[in-house]
């Protein structure tokens, strides 16, 4: 019901010509961060179906921005933090399960912490195959790479099978090629996707559209097939 | 698009699972199965029945006891008091001197081994040997107390030393060296917060341990809670017991540092440590009485000694060595397991991740902080009221004691858990993130708890439990100091052993190396 009252405002008030539901919705409004403002009075709107980039410096507010998102659509979002928050001591696969937790009864949740269990393993396992980590399923995540335990993360996101994912730098710690490939994976598996990105060729070669932050402020926000690299270049550096 | 060839490996059978799981888990769950598969076969062996006909009537009339506290005599109670906090807060002083001038030397193992053995001694049984030569008096509660104490303390000590960040004292000029003041200016300001933190908590182990060697005799609440529960006075020992909580509970409202100076001179003017020695009796307790009956006034090279001696100790080992040996070990082995269990079950009292509520919280930590504060001699002494003599109530007093403990410091330890924002709740929050993200250091605190659940355990024996403490409390009782002196040296030679053991499992598993978030 109340989501059908946000699309009809939405198509009501928005210049988009975009005509599918409106996700996120912020208008004229203050985000915080640990008691500071970081956004004074920001308006932006997401709409199903787009792959989002968010692009500037360290501190503009892309993670804030990212954590509001999240608040909105609580029950919709596969979250990928920036620190993976793994448990190190379990194994791969129960890193990967623990998306799935609120799927499952506790007693099934238990027993399958004390040896995996077949069920659980059919739908951790071609998650992990996807992600390249079939050889390290058993292995603890603190004997795994920096780059390991990240896709590990992302394989607890890709387990919850929601709709929109929200990444703050889901690549960061892979080499290019693995990063581009991982984002590809995730695109394909949620139809609408906000990524924190600090890479520029990347955030244009996989999102369809791209807010630069700066100070506060959205100062780009554009699709991406309009921009060039050399326009988002400015968000960095300059204050 | 699979991001490496998935032609190379086949994902691994079902059943070949459990032998291809690699965690650092594994080794920690290995060794927890085995310590409660020892526990268990621990408790086939000892006797835990409840021996008295109606536990629960007893246990009506304390209840009744503790709902009408009764002071009899205002004088005695306030004087058990101040010679509680007297003896403790001298005792504690001595220590730390004595405990800060061994450590600097704790890099000689020499010290170290002195440090271990005089710690792994127990204050009482330091109690029972003092009393022998300077009777029931004032200095042997101090150095009951500031003997062990100091042990512990230099341990303490020389660890922080030797853990403080080197960088400072490497920065220092080369040349001609001066090793005492280099200390003082880049070792000590570093350690110095958290000796004083740990010195403050050994005051309030203090206050325990003093007030409990009224058990043998010294004029402390300890005295007065044993003879009021002996003869079912619960009233009146409800009332010494309220005096004692109360005076731990308090102790951060009016034992200031400023007020530090004041409170000593007043213990030391009010109690000064003093005692009649007679250096007759001295010299005989030392030459004599503490030397093997068979060795007395003998030559000790000749054969037919040596062979008296062997049957003593023979003797010895089979009626009182042994059996003290294997009950203080089977009841410690349970208790360590058992605190352990009760210590996770009690860690979301003190937890904000499972009470969110901060009064709610605070009440939990209360009841925590409230078991942490009973001496398990004192729980263990009126379990045994209640439920007649068997190991039963020893264990129990045992892991109320030290599971309070560590689960009150599990629980402040899980605040500093960094977890994601889309953590579950509840029983898997606990199973799935909580519990093996503290594991290490749960481990960690139960196997430095070990050495001093073993020395309880010992002590317990002089309540009546068959563990060494009742062989050694009885040798003292019939004047056999020889066998008392050698079962203490057996006490010790197993606290130390465990210790060292303890020490080795906590390498091997890494329990201190290992960061404990990613």
């Amino acid at each position: 019901m109340s989501q059908s009252t946000h699309e009809s405002t939405h198509q009501s008030t928005s210049q988009s010509s975009n005509s599918s539901a409106v996700l996120f919705q912020f208008s004229d409004q203050r985000l915080q961060y640990e008691g500071r403002t970081l956004f004074d009075n920001l308006s932006l709107s997401i709409a199903k179906g787009e792959r989002v980039a968010l692009i500037g410096e360290s501190g503009a507010g892309k993670s804030t921005l990212l954590k509001a998102l999240r608040e909105q659509r609580p029950d919709q979002v596969a979250w990928c933090p920036q620190q993976p928050g793994l448990v190190p001591i379990l194994s791969t696969f129960h890193n990967i399960y623990m998306g799935a937790l609120s799927s499952h009864s506790l007693a099934y949740n238990l027993v399958n912490l004390i040896k995996p269990l077949p069920g659980a393993l059919s739908i951790v396992e071609p998650i992990a195959k996807q992600l390249g980590l079939e050889q390290h399923l058993f292995s603890s995540t603190d004997k795994l790479s920096g780059g390991q335990q990240q896709r590990t993360s992302i394989g607890r996101a890709l387990i919850q099978q929601r709709p929109i994912f929200l990444g703050d730098e889901p690549v960061a710690n892979v080499d290019e090629y693995q990063g581009q490939a991982l984002l590809q994976l995730i695109c394909q598996g949620h139809d609408t996707v906000v990524l924190a990105l600090h890479d520029i060729a990347q955030a244009l070669s996989i999102c369809t559209r791209i807010i630069g932050l700066q100070n506060g402020a959205i100062v780009i926000d554009a699709p991406s097939d309009q921009l060039q690299a050399s326009d988002l270049a400015g968000l960095y550096g300059a204050s | 698009m699979p991001l490496s060839a998935p032609n190379k490996t086949s994902s691994p059978a079902p059943q070949s699972i459990s032998s291809a799981i690699n965690t650092s888990a594994g080794a920690l769950r290995t060794i927890s199965f085995w310590f409660a598969i020892c526990a268990l076969l621990c408790l086939l062996l000892v006797d835990i029945d409840i021996s008295t006909t109606d536990p629960w009537a007893e246990m009506g009339l304390m209840t009744a006891g503790a709902l009408s506290p009764l002071v009899w005599s205002w004088p005695t109670l306030l004087s058990s008091l101040a010679n509680t906090f007297a003896f403790a807060l001298q005792g504690v002083t001595v220590a730390a001197i004595v405990g800060f001038a061994l450590a600097l030397g704790y890099r000689f193992t020499l010290v170290r081994a002195f440090c271990a053995f005089i710690r792994s001694i127990h204050e009482l049984f330091w109690a029972l040997l003092f009393i022998q030569v300077a009777g029931l008096s004032s200095l042997t509660g101090l150095l009951a107390i500031a003997i062990p104490y100091a042990g512990t303390l230099a341990k303490i000590y020389g660890e922080l030393f030797e853990e403080v960040d080197p960088a400072p004292s490497n920065n220092l000029p080369r040349g001609k060296s001066r090793p005492l003041s280099e200390f003082f200016y880049s070792v000590l300001p570093l350690a110095w917060h958290s000796m004083a933190t740990y010195t403050s908590y050994r005051f309030e182990c203090a206050i325990r341990s003093s007030a409990i060697l009224g058990f043998v005799g010294l004029p402390t609440l300890g005295f007065h809670l044993e003879t009021a529960l002996s003869d079912g006075h619960y009233s009146q020992a409800a009332a010494f017991f309220y005096a004692l909580l109360l005076m731990i509970g308090t102790l951060r409202l009016w034992l200031h540092k400023s007020l530090l100076p004041i409170y000593l001179v007043a213990v030391f003017y009010y109690l000064p440590p003093q005692a009649t020695i007679s250096w007759q009796l001295l010299v005989r307790f030392v030459t004599e009485d503490i030397v093997p009956a068979p060795l007395r006034g003998q030559a000790l090279l000749s054969g037919e000694t040596m062979s008296n001696v062997v049957q003593w100790i023979n003797l010895l080992w089979q009626q009182q060595i042994w059996p003290g040996l294997l009950n203080t070990v089977l009841l410690g082995q349970i208790s360590l397991v058992f605190t352990g269990l009760l210590a996770l079950a009690l860690l979301p009292l003190n937890s904000s991740l499972f009470i969110q509520r901060r009064w709610k919280r605070g009440i939990g930590d209360s009841v925590l902080i409230l078991l942490r504060t009973l001496p398990e001699t004192l729980l263990a002494f009126i379990g045994l009221l209640i439920l007649g003599p068997s190991m039963l109530p020893a264990i129990l007093a045992l892991g109320i004691h030290n599971g309070a403990i560590i689960g009150h410091l599990l629980g402040r330890y899980t605040e500093e858990l960094n977890l994601r924002a889309d953590a579950s709740r509840g029983v898997t929050l606990y199973f799935y993130e909580v519990l093996p993200r503290i594991y290490r250091q749960f481990l960690a605190f139960l196997f430095y708890r070990w050495e001093v659940i073993l020395r309880e355990t010992a002590i317990l024996g002089i309540l009546g439990i068959a563990t060494l403490g009742f062989y050694i409390d009885s040798a003292f009782e019939t004047f056999r100091f020889d066998v008392a002196l050698l079962l203490i040296l057996v006490s010790a030679a197993l606290n130390i052993s465990v210790d060292q053991f303890a020490r080795y499992l906590r390498q091997r598993l890494q329990l201190k190396t290992v960061p404990e978030s990613l």
